[in-house]
């Protein structure tokens, strides 16, 4: 579905991502892993245009989307969940999620993409004439994955959803993106919480990222024969 | 000294200071979207006020109907201005934020000095359309059907873009993207177009402001430094980037200069400016305005 290719990505003069490629198959849960500030998050900016590689190719059901907007990336069913969530303080939760559903234009069964929402996050529907900003942190988080839900994407980019918060909410997140999963939808994720992120689905694979390049990938066992040099990476388990 | 003035000139001039600023509540309203959006201030939104009167002027002369005179200039100007927008702002996003203030100086200086080639130095009058010619008594006072004319227009003109703010999908992308237009371009949405939309609407607010007070001040091709100024200190006084400081602001403005006129003409003006510098001294954000930005 997404194959990332020897992508090069540039702040101004600093060489972020060296030669990063990945690739996410139809269905896939995908984990980042990596400490703070390797390029995972550049990693999502780059595959969704806000921060577009100098080089290198992102294939997207076959077509090149590198330097594409992101709105056009939007439009061809990618969507960002941002680690800084960025729900629109001023508009209500309503309006954050309706504003979700417009990639394509109007949308005629906005009730029932609603609905499909309010399944996976039933306090939202509660909150729904509340101000976005006035949310609590897990309520923004969920509101924020709702939103980019409304737009009915084919592959998911999910930045740090448990960054800020308790660790019961995040607990609710990740079994909220183990649900999305078995539903079909498809789910690139960056987690600091490896050993959590890594028991998301049975079989999932992981890229470990250090200093932006791909280290080394696989799935758990996989990585976990190569227990030591993962552990020199992430200072952590997995 | 005000203890001497009777209490019906005190409200007559209470009428004029709110017709007034009702026309700056519709020009500051512009300049507050297009900043709000575009963090563009636009030192040019007097010029395309002046454009919208001139707009006025022709539309009246050829057909002889006020009200195709106010439709031609909205739509006229705002599509000046979207093509303004695209052509001439668009490339300068992204780079120093001196660039975009520059150009619409520039055209401030430009676009009278077009007109007074096309138009010649001498302004142009409009009558007042024979529905709102003439008075009203109106108890004590002999009101000026024009003017409650604009007041109410006003009202109607306010109601109804909070209404597109607050009701449409449009209203609702604009205020989104007025807080963080990566992310609604995140969400599929072309904030570009967003952004020509917001400045044609900002300028069309303009061309409107210019189009109805025509009448009351004929049409010259430099009326619009003085709408500029107008604007900005309301805006300045309401807070940049609010609406309700706009609207607060330009009829806090409007009956000022009103009532000094009255006490002392010739300070008229600058008990505008004075206003401005007692209210950034004591909230220096302006009375509606958010206390920073990122």
């Amino acid at each position: 579905m997404l194959s990332v290719e020897k992508v090069n990505t540039y702040y101004g003069y600093s060489h972020i991502l060296h030669d990063v490629s990945l690739e996410v198959k139809e269905g896939e849960i995908v984990v980042l892993l990596g400490r703070n500030g390797v390029g995972k998050t550049t990693t999502m900016k780059t595959i969704m245009g806000v921060q577009p590689p100098k080089s290198g190719k992102v294939l997207f059901f076959g077509e090149d989307i590198a330097g594409l907007p992101p709105y056009r990336i939007a439009r061809k069913g990618i969507s960002l969940i941002p680690e800084d969530r960025r729900v629109i303080p001023n508009l209500t939760v309503y309006e954050n999620l309706k504003l979700g559903s417009l990639v394509q234009g109007k949308v005629k069964d906005l009730d029932d993409r609603l609905q499909n929402v309010f399944g996976y996050f039933p306090r939202l529907k509660e909150r729904l004439g509340q101000e976005g900003g006035k949310l609590s942190g897990g309520e923004q988080q969920m509101l924020t994955i709702a939103r980019g839900l409304m737009a009915k994407p084919k592959l998911m980019l999910i930045d740090e959803p448990s960054e800020g918060l308790a660790p019961k909410i995040v607990q609710e997140i990740m079994e909220i993106i183990q649900k999305l999963q078995r539903d079909g939808v498809t789910i690139l994720l960056v987690e600091q919480h490896a050993e959590m992120a890594m028991r998301l689905s049975d079989n999932l694979r992981a890229y470990v990222i250090e200093k932006g390049e791909v280290r080394m990938s696989g799935t758990l066992e996989e990585l976990n024969c190569r227990i030591d040099e993962v552990v020199h990476c992430l200072g952590a388990k997995i | 000294m005000i203890s001497d003035i009777p209490l019906n000139v005190i409200l007559m001039q209470l009428f004029f200071g709110l017709a007034l600023g009702s026309i700056f509540v519709i020009m500051a309203s512009g300049l507050s979207i297009i900043y709000g959006l575009l963090d563009v201030v636009n030192f040019a939104h007097g010029a395309f006020a002046m454009l919208g009167a001139y707009v006025v002027f022709c539309a009246v002369s050829l057909s002889g109907n006020f009200a195709v005179g106010i439709v031609s200039a909205i739509v006229i100007v705002a599509l000046i201005g979207a093509l303004v927008e695209v052509v001439l702002l668009k490339p300068l996003y992204g780079k120093d934020p001196l660039l975009p203030l520059l150009l619409t100086f520039g055209l401030a200086v430009a676009i009278p000095d077009v007109i007074k080639i096309a138009f010649g130095l001498i302004g142009k009058a409009v009558a007042y359309p024979a529905a709102f010619s003439g008075a009203t008594k109106v108890g004590p006072l002999i009101l000026s059907n024009y003017r409650m004319f604009i007041i109410v227009f006003t009202l109607a003109v306010l109601i109804s873009l909070w209404i597109f703010l607050k009701k449409s999908d449009l209203g609702m992308i604009i205020r989104a993207a007025t807080q963080d237009s990566l992310m609604v371009q995140v969400l599929g949405i072309n904030t570009s177009r967003i952004w020509t939309i917001g400045f044609a609407l900002g300028v069309g607010l303009a061309a409107l402001a210019g189009a109805i007070a025509v009448p009351m001040m004929s049409a010259t091709p430099d009326m619009g430094v003085e709408m500029t100024m107008g604007a900005f200190v309301v805006t300045v006084v309401g807070g940049l980037g609010s609406l309700g400081g706009a609207i607060v602001g330009g009829l806090l403005i409007g009956v000022i200069v009103a009532f000094t006129a009255l006490v002392a003409g010739e300070y008229s003006n600058v008990a505008m400016y004075f206003c401005m510098a007692v209210i950034l001294l004591i909230r220096p954000r302006g009375l509606f305005g958010e206390s920073g930005r990122e």
